[in-house]
């Protein structure tokens, strides 16, 4: 069943190929139907490898397809080649599974776009992309789909593209991702000069066999080239700012690229490579640092945001900040689990958001939002199921991988990321309940245009919701902490139980068996906190926000503003490089030195040629006394020339 | 005694006058009698050549030239006539188009 591998990329390309050549003549439905079936297919072949996979014996769960050679030259080789094994598995699982959710839900909201078929073709050639990233067994291979899904994004940000405002946040992102990914391709040369492959399995087998000391200076220059890929295509500090602005694009590609995919690419390589991380504690130290950094600085954003989507999409950013947090601590179990529990929640957020946007006819201000919920029932019941899981609140999916991450920043690293996280927590479930109840509680704010066309989402977008309800209320029971089936599936992978000492780091496994259960109901007392905060400031005491808002306004303003980081940036590195373009490259380069070489060759020759044309007078005369002298020059060469 | 030199010398001057009379008049016939003049120049060096050789080599290119010569003139006559049809005259100074 491993062999069938090849068909699942193969399905999405194909979905692809169709609706962006003929999808144009089809009618609507069999744009939606080809696309949602190619993901189908691919998710009922994902299936199959991953019962392939549990077929096997754990210790031999690593199948390889070498489809062809793509590159020879001297002694680099680049072959096409998927690798199935549990870590990888998963990943398509998680990807076609809630890509096709989101497909279909997709047919719903975007009935009525005429940019159905190009929306689709592009839908299905990202989860092509993200599919080859994650199956490829190469890093040039993962490159290529690390770029391709970069693509996607960039086309699908952009989707409305005479919206100018979408224009700009696709070319931001396209370019804030170019910083990052230039990083990791220089990583990827370096480990070519150093491991002379770029194979996964020799390149890691290489690293975790003790050919390299921990520390080594080469492999922490690799790990940190590698993290800089990851932070631009994660959305992490410095390079996050992209991702808040990708909420231009339609809302189910915020749900499929922006949260639930896409984004954790980097979370995915990261664990992908983790022998050569656990090789340099200091780029652990760097990971885990940003990570926490991140969680609690993009959360304390969200506290007061006002756009339904921007809060998601901080929300994003933290979350994968707990993710790197998680990596960085050496707990890269965690971090994968996080990463899939992360996707069926916010991807439901996202689709919940994006049927009340759909309900309210494109309003996506939460101050004009209130009382929805016995409008939009469904909608509501699974947006709570979400939002209960992310803020943490047991046995919701969110707490078990929330509190498992906490546990181990507390018991691998120090009390710092711990208490950082725990205020990220805090915030986390301050932010979505706030949103929670601004958009479904209390009075509705609701213009007079929206009221009218009030409506709950038909079918097809609400049935994603209920499974995805379903996933974020179930999912969570895979990582029971004793009994993680995820943690043993995942073994084979990341080494022993997935719980490798990093070497040189403070370790600490000497905790009592009490800790786990002391660290649930702490982040769980966070959570309630967080909650409880929320219902006192947005149900029982509406004037209260408002009040603190005057109170403290220098730090309202400085988070609603998001601490001007867009302005910092555009002040350090936007407006130079605009400048230095136009006055210089522009002005001089282009048009002095270029334009000027390639007129001034033209003027020279004109030059020449108005000289030359003197000599073309239109008088036989003149050109017969031309004859003459040529003559005679001949005959006095011919007599006296010897 | 009259000997070779003085013939080529009398040849060179009449070929001379040809040239420089295509070189400086603007009359196109009076060009095309220039032509005609170096011709016969070229000729007459011929028949002194055949004389002083005693070889009838010479004296049969005469011929070939003066035949080819008439050839010529009967074209050169025409194109001159259907030029003066065109543009009533044959001043070859108003006869300029033959640059871009």
């Amino acid at each position: 069943m491993l062999n069938l591998v090849a068909l699942i990329l193969l399905f999405p390309l194909i979905g692809a190929a169709f609706n962006g050549t003929i999808g144009k003549r089809l009618r609507k439905e069999n744009v939606g139907y080809i696309a949602c079936g190619a993901i189908g297919l691919s998710f009922f072949v994902s299936l199959l490898v991953f019962c392939g996979l549990l077929l096997l014996p754990p210790e031999e769960r690593l199948f390889e397809k070498q489809l062809f050679c793509w590159i020879e030259s001297g002694s680099f080789k680049s072959v096409v080649g998927l690798q199935v094994d549990p870590l990888s598995t998963l990943m398509i699982l998680v990807v076609t599974g809630v890509g096709f959710l989101i497909h279909i839900y997709s047919i719903g909201y975007m009935h009525h776009d005429k940019g159905y078929h190009r929306y689709f073709c592009y839908l299905n050639l990202f989860t092509f992309s993200m599919l080859l990233l994650v199956l490829s067994n190469n890093f040039l291979l993962m490159f290529i789909g690390w770029e391709a899904v970069g693509l996607c994004s960039y086309l699908l940000i952009g989707f409305w593209f005479e919206k100018k405002s979408a224009s700009n946040a696709a070319k931001k992102a396209f370019v804030v991702n170019r910083v990052g990914d230039f990083g990791f391709a220089l990583g990827i040369m370096l480990i070519f000069l150093t491991f002379h492959t770029i194979d996964f399995t020799e390149v890691l087998s290489a690293a975790s066999h003790g050919n390299f000391e921990a520390g080594s200076f080469t492999i922490t220059i690799i790990t940190l080239l590698l993290f800089m890929g990851a932070t631009g295509k994660s959305a992490q500090i410095p390079l996050y700012t992209w991702l808040p602005d990708a909420m231009e694009g339609p809302t189910p590609v915020s749900a499929l690229i922006h949260a639930a995919t896409m984004v954790t690419a980097g979370v995915y390589m990261i664990v992908r490579c983790n022998a050569l991380y656990m090789l340099s504690p200091f780029t652990m130290i760097v990971v885990a640092g940003i990570g926490a950094v991140t969680a609690l600085f993009a959360a304390s954003i969200g506290l007061v945001q006002n756009d339904i989507k921007r809060v998601l999409a901080y929300s994003t950013i933290s979350q994968l900040g707990y993710m790197f947090l998680a990596c960085g601590v050496g707990a890269f179990t965690a971090g994968v689990f996080h990463l899939m529990t992360h996707a069926f929640f916010k991807a439901l957020l996202f689709l919940g958001s994006g049927s009340v946007i759909h309900a309210l006819s494109g309003e996506q201000d939460m101050r004009k939002m209130g009382g929805l919920r016995h409008h939009i029932p469904t909608t509501y019941k699974t947006f709570l199921v979400g939002t209960v899981a992310i803020a943490g609140i047991p046995p919701f999916a969110g707490f078990f991988s929330k509190d498992e991450i906490l546990l181990e920043s507390l018991v691998r690293g120090n009390f710092i990321y711990w208490s950082i996280g725990a205020l990220a927590a805090f915030f986390t479930a301050f932010y979505m309940f706030r949103l929670l109840f601004m958009t479904f509680h209390g009075e509705s704010r609701l213009d007079h245009h929206a009221a009218e066309h009030l409506h709950e989402s038909p079918r097809n977008m609400t049935l994603p919701l209920t499974v995805l309800a379903g996933l974020s209320f179930f999912g969570g029971f895979l990582g029971i902490p004793g009994a993680s089936a995820i943690n043993h599936f995942l073994s084979p992978v990341l080494g022993g139980h997935g719980h490798t000492e990093i070497p040189g780091a403070a370790s600490g496994g000497h905790h009592g068996a009490w800790l786990p259960y002391l660290m649930m109901v702490v982040s769980t007392a966070i959570a309630l906190g967080g909650i409880f905060l929320a219902y006192h400031m947005y149900i029982k005491k509406p004037a209260l926000p408002k009040k603190l808002a005057e109170r403290f306004s220098l730090i309202y303003k400085l988070l609603l503003n998001k601490y001007y980081v867009d302005e910092i940036y555009d002040a350090l590195f936007v407006h130079p490089t605009k400048k230095i373009s136009a006055q210089i490259l522009w002005k001089l380069v282009d048009v002095k030195m270029i334009d000027g070489s390639v007129n001034g060759i033209a003027r020279l020759v004109r030059g020449f040629g108005n000289v030359l044309r003197l000599l073309q007078t239109g008088y036989i005369r003149n050109y017969a006394f031309y004859i003459v002298l040529g003559c005679i020059f001949i005959i006095v060469f011919a007599v006296f020339g010897k | 005694m009259i000997t070779i030199t003085h013939y080529l010398i009398l040849s060179a001057i009449l070929f001379t006058l040809g040239v420089v009379g295509v070189l400086i008049r603007r009359n196109a016939i009076i060009i095309f009698m220039c032509i005609e003049l170096m011709l016969n120049a070229v000729n007459l060096s011929f028949v002194a050549f055949a004389h002083y050789l005693n070889s009838m080599q010479g004296q049969l290119f005469v011929f070939f030239t003066m035949t080819v010569a008439a050839a010529e003139a009967a074209v050169g006559l025409a194109i001159i006539v259907a030029v003066f049809r065109n543009k009533e005259t044959v001043n070859i100074d108003d006869i300029n188009i033959m640059k871009w």
